[in-house]
């Protein structure tokens, strides 16, 4: 049993407490600790990813008590992935968040951030669903605090909003668990795949609501429509950095749903035969469409973005729905490229914000920096919106492929295709009018004082930087990527090394060897 | 007894999606406080009703009631409380700042009238 798999959870867990405690005055002291953290996170998690390259699974008893009466950590290649990805996100966020001073404009920032990347991680990392729960509440306490961070009062009141619509998810989620709980008598992920397949044909009522409730709560979390109704403001309102972590968190709500409906409620079963088919991939579809109409109608870049991100998650939950290895594969190699383009599309708004002051969709004068920006915002709209050469292409070719084989391929087809082709047009739009109208206006506001804005620093556009260098090299390694997403899909859909791994493993109190 | 508990639950997940829906903050805040009482009980009756019976093995008790679900609503009800805490907090922030208390987004109209963008 190594230990190495619990300090991801453990180090933010400790280092925030010690930087409200230690260094609440001092900024570059919070700075420097907290960068520091992260930096050992990406060494860690990436030392996890390659440990579990092989196909093993890396299990973690606390307290050494035995499945299913302690608590357990599994990380497997999918978690792993998760993990590291989360760390690398967290990495440019940082950067970002020192380079425009986001930081400094409200208190407890690095705190807050060590809590949330401690709560995504141990939501990828836990193999037992009430502390997946736990972990959930973790990451939204500190996103409440991280969303109004700086204050303000649109930010507020898009805070309360998010706030109670996570909390009616959360009110939800303990429904699921309770109705889970009193069907199978276990809350273990590995131990309720082995319960549920035991479960009668007759006697589905229960364990049935008990899926559907699960599947509503992971699909307010992944934003999925008609429960995205949270993400365009909060997401909108929140700081630029904020957002673009809280790119990783409908991730969770997507992680959590391929992990318990391969696992637990696999599509053989039959207390949950045509849940995906029938209610999450039509879901998938609307969102995708909804969102990238949003992104043609949105009057502001940061709803844009915001919009894109639904619409980009309905891409994620279409592949996801079609519960294929193939779809699966194609789901995680989405999910990679749209967190870090949905991530980098936010801090490019926040450059658009230094630079003009404001994000209206509107013809104004140029502003500081322009040139530089403008290329970004069009690499990231590229990747966003699914041309080539960026990674979003291939994702949405993945997806289309492994679709070729579901009775809806035509339906599936059409709405990611003109989907695709509204995204680009808004996108375009939107480009158009920031960057290009900007020397027409120019002349009409030339009688006005000049405007005399900040130009972002250059650590903003390192961070901004390296996100897009990191997609395309997610574009060029796209072939070994892909292979990888492909195992990753194949150990999902084959748990029974997961679920011996957890169950058998001795510890305090592990189960007789006799039959029970 | 399972009657009595189970429309408990009823009544207050109901009263509490009713006060959910009135969309002002504080009766949204009693009616999540509503939700996550019936969610408690719900939770604590997930592992079968039981009069009298301990969750803890001694010498010479028969009859056990299941402590895992006691544990869960232990820190279901801590979670709640710091989440009650913390929306109660932010909901009487936006409340001072924008002179009313409803939860939804003020419309465009309503932004040009005050002379926001």
């Amino acid at each position: 049993m190594t230990h190495w798999i619990i300090a991801p959870i453990i180090l933010p867990a400790l280092l925030a407490p010690f930087i409200v405690l230690a260094a609440r005055y001092h900024i570059s002291i919070q700075r420097v600790f907290s960068l520091v953290g992260v930096l050992a996170l990406i060494v860690i998690s990436a030392g996890l990813a390659w440990q579990v390259s092989d196909g093993s699974i890396l299990f973690y008893r606390l307290s050494d008590w035995a499945a299913p009466f302690g608590i357990v950590l599994v990380g497997d290649r999918l978690s792993t992935m998760m993990v590291l990805l989360t760390s690398v996100l967290a990495l440019f966020v940082l950067l970002y968040a020192i380079g425009s001073g986001w930081d400094n404009r409200g208190r407890h920032f690095h705190a807050l951030f060590q809590f949330q990347l401690m709560g995504i991680l141990g939501a990828f990392l836990t193999g037992d669903l009430f502390n997946l729960f736990v972990f959930f509440e973790v990451l939204l306490i500190a996103s409440y605090g991280l969303m109004i961070h700086a204050g303000g009062n649109e930010r507020l009141r898009a805070g309360v909003q998010y706030v109670l619509f996570n909390l009616i998810g959360s009110t939800l989620f303990l429904f699921a668990l309770g109705s889970i709980y009193a069907e199978t008598g276990t809350l273990n992920m590995a131990d309720l795949a082995e319960r549920v397949q035991l479960i009668g044909a007759e006697e589905t009522v229960g364990i049935r609501v008990a899926a559907v409730l699960l599947l509503l709560v992971f699909a307010i979390k992944a934003a999925l429509v008609p429960l995205h109704f949270w993400l365009p403001s909060s997401y909108a309102e929140a700081p630029a950095p904020v957002a673009a972590l809280f790119a990783i968190m409908t991730k969770v709500g997507a992680y959590a749903i391929i992990r318990v409906y391969t696992m637990v409620f696999p599509p053989d079963v039959e207390v949950t035969a045509g849940l995906h088919d029938l209610w999450l991939l039509p879901a998938a579809l609307v969102s995708l469409a909804i969102g990238m109409i949003g992104v043609l109608a949105a009057k502001k870049l940061d709803r844009l973005v915001a919009f894109s991100i639904i619409g980009s998650m309905g891409m994620v939950m279409v592949s996801i729905a079609l519960f294929t290895p193939a779809g699966i594969a194609a789901a995680l190699y989405y999910i990679v490229h749209s967190t870090l383009a949905g991530a980098a599309l936010f801090l490019i708004s926040d450059l658009v914000r230094t630079g003009r002051g404001n994000l209206e969709l509107t013809p104004q004068p140029p502003m500081a920096g322009t040139a530089l920006t403008a290329g970004l915002f069009f690499a990231g709209a590229i990747a966003m919106a699914g041309l080539p050469p960026l990674s979003g292409f291939l994702g949405k070719l993945m997806v289309l492929n492994a679709s070729y084989d579901s009775d809806l391929m035509a339906w599936i087809w059409a709405v990611v295709l003109i989907s695709s082709l509204i995204s680009i047009l808004g996108f375009a739009r939107a480009g158009s009018v920031l960057f290009w109208k900007a020397h027409g206006a120019e002349a009409a506001e030339e009688a006005d004082e000049p405007r005399i804005t900040p130009a972002p620093t250059a650590l903003s556009y390192v961070a901004v930087g390296g996100l897009i260098a990191l997609l395309a090299l997610h574009t060029v390694f796209a072939g070994q990527v892909h292979r990888y997403t492909t195992t990753m899909a194949e150990q999902l859909f084959a748990p029974d090394a997961y679920t011996t791994t957890v169950l058998t493993t001795p510890g305090k109190l592990s189960k007789p060897k006799e039959d029970h | 007894m399972e009657f009595l508990v189970a429309s408990a639950i009823g009544v207050l997940t109901a009263a509490g999606l009713y006060l959910v829906l009135r969309l002002r903050t504080f009766p949204v805040i009693l009616g999540m406080s509503l939700l996550t009482y019936a969610v408690n009980v719900f939770l604590f009756a997930s592992g079968r009703l039981t009069i009298g019976a301990a969750p803890v093995l001694r010498d010479g008790v028969e009859v056990y009631t299941d402590p895992l679900p006691q544990a869960l609503v232990l820190t279901a009800i801590v979670i709640s409380f710091g989440m009650t805490a913390v929306v109660v907090m932010i909901a009487l922030g936006a409340f001072l700042g924008s002179d009313d208390d409803y939860v939804d987004d003020p419309g465009e109209d309503a932004k040009e009238a005050e002379g926001q963008p």
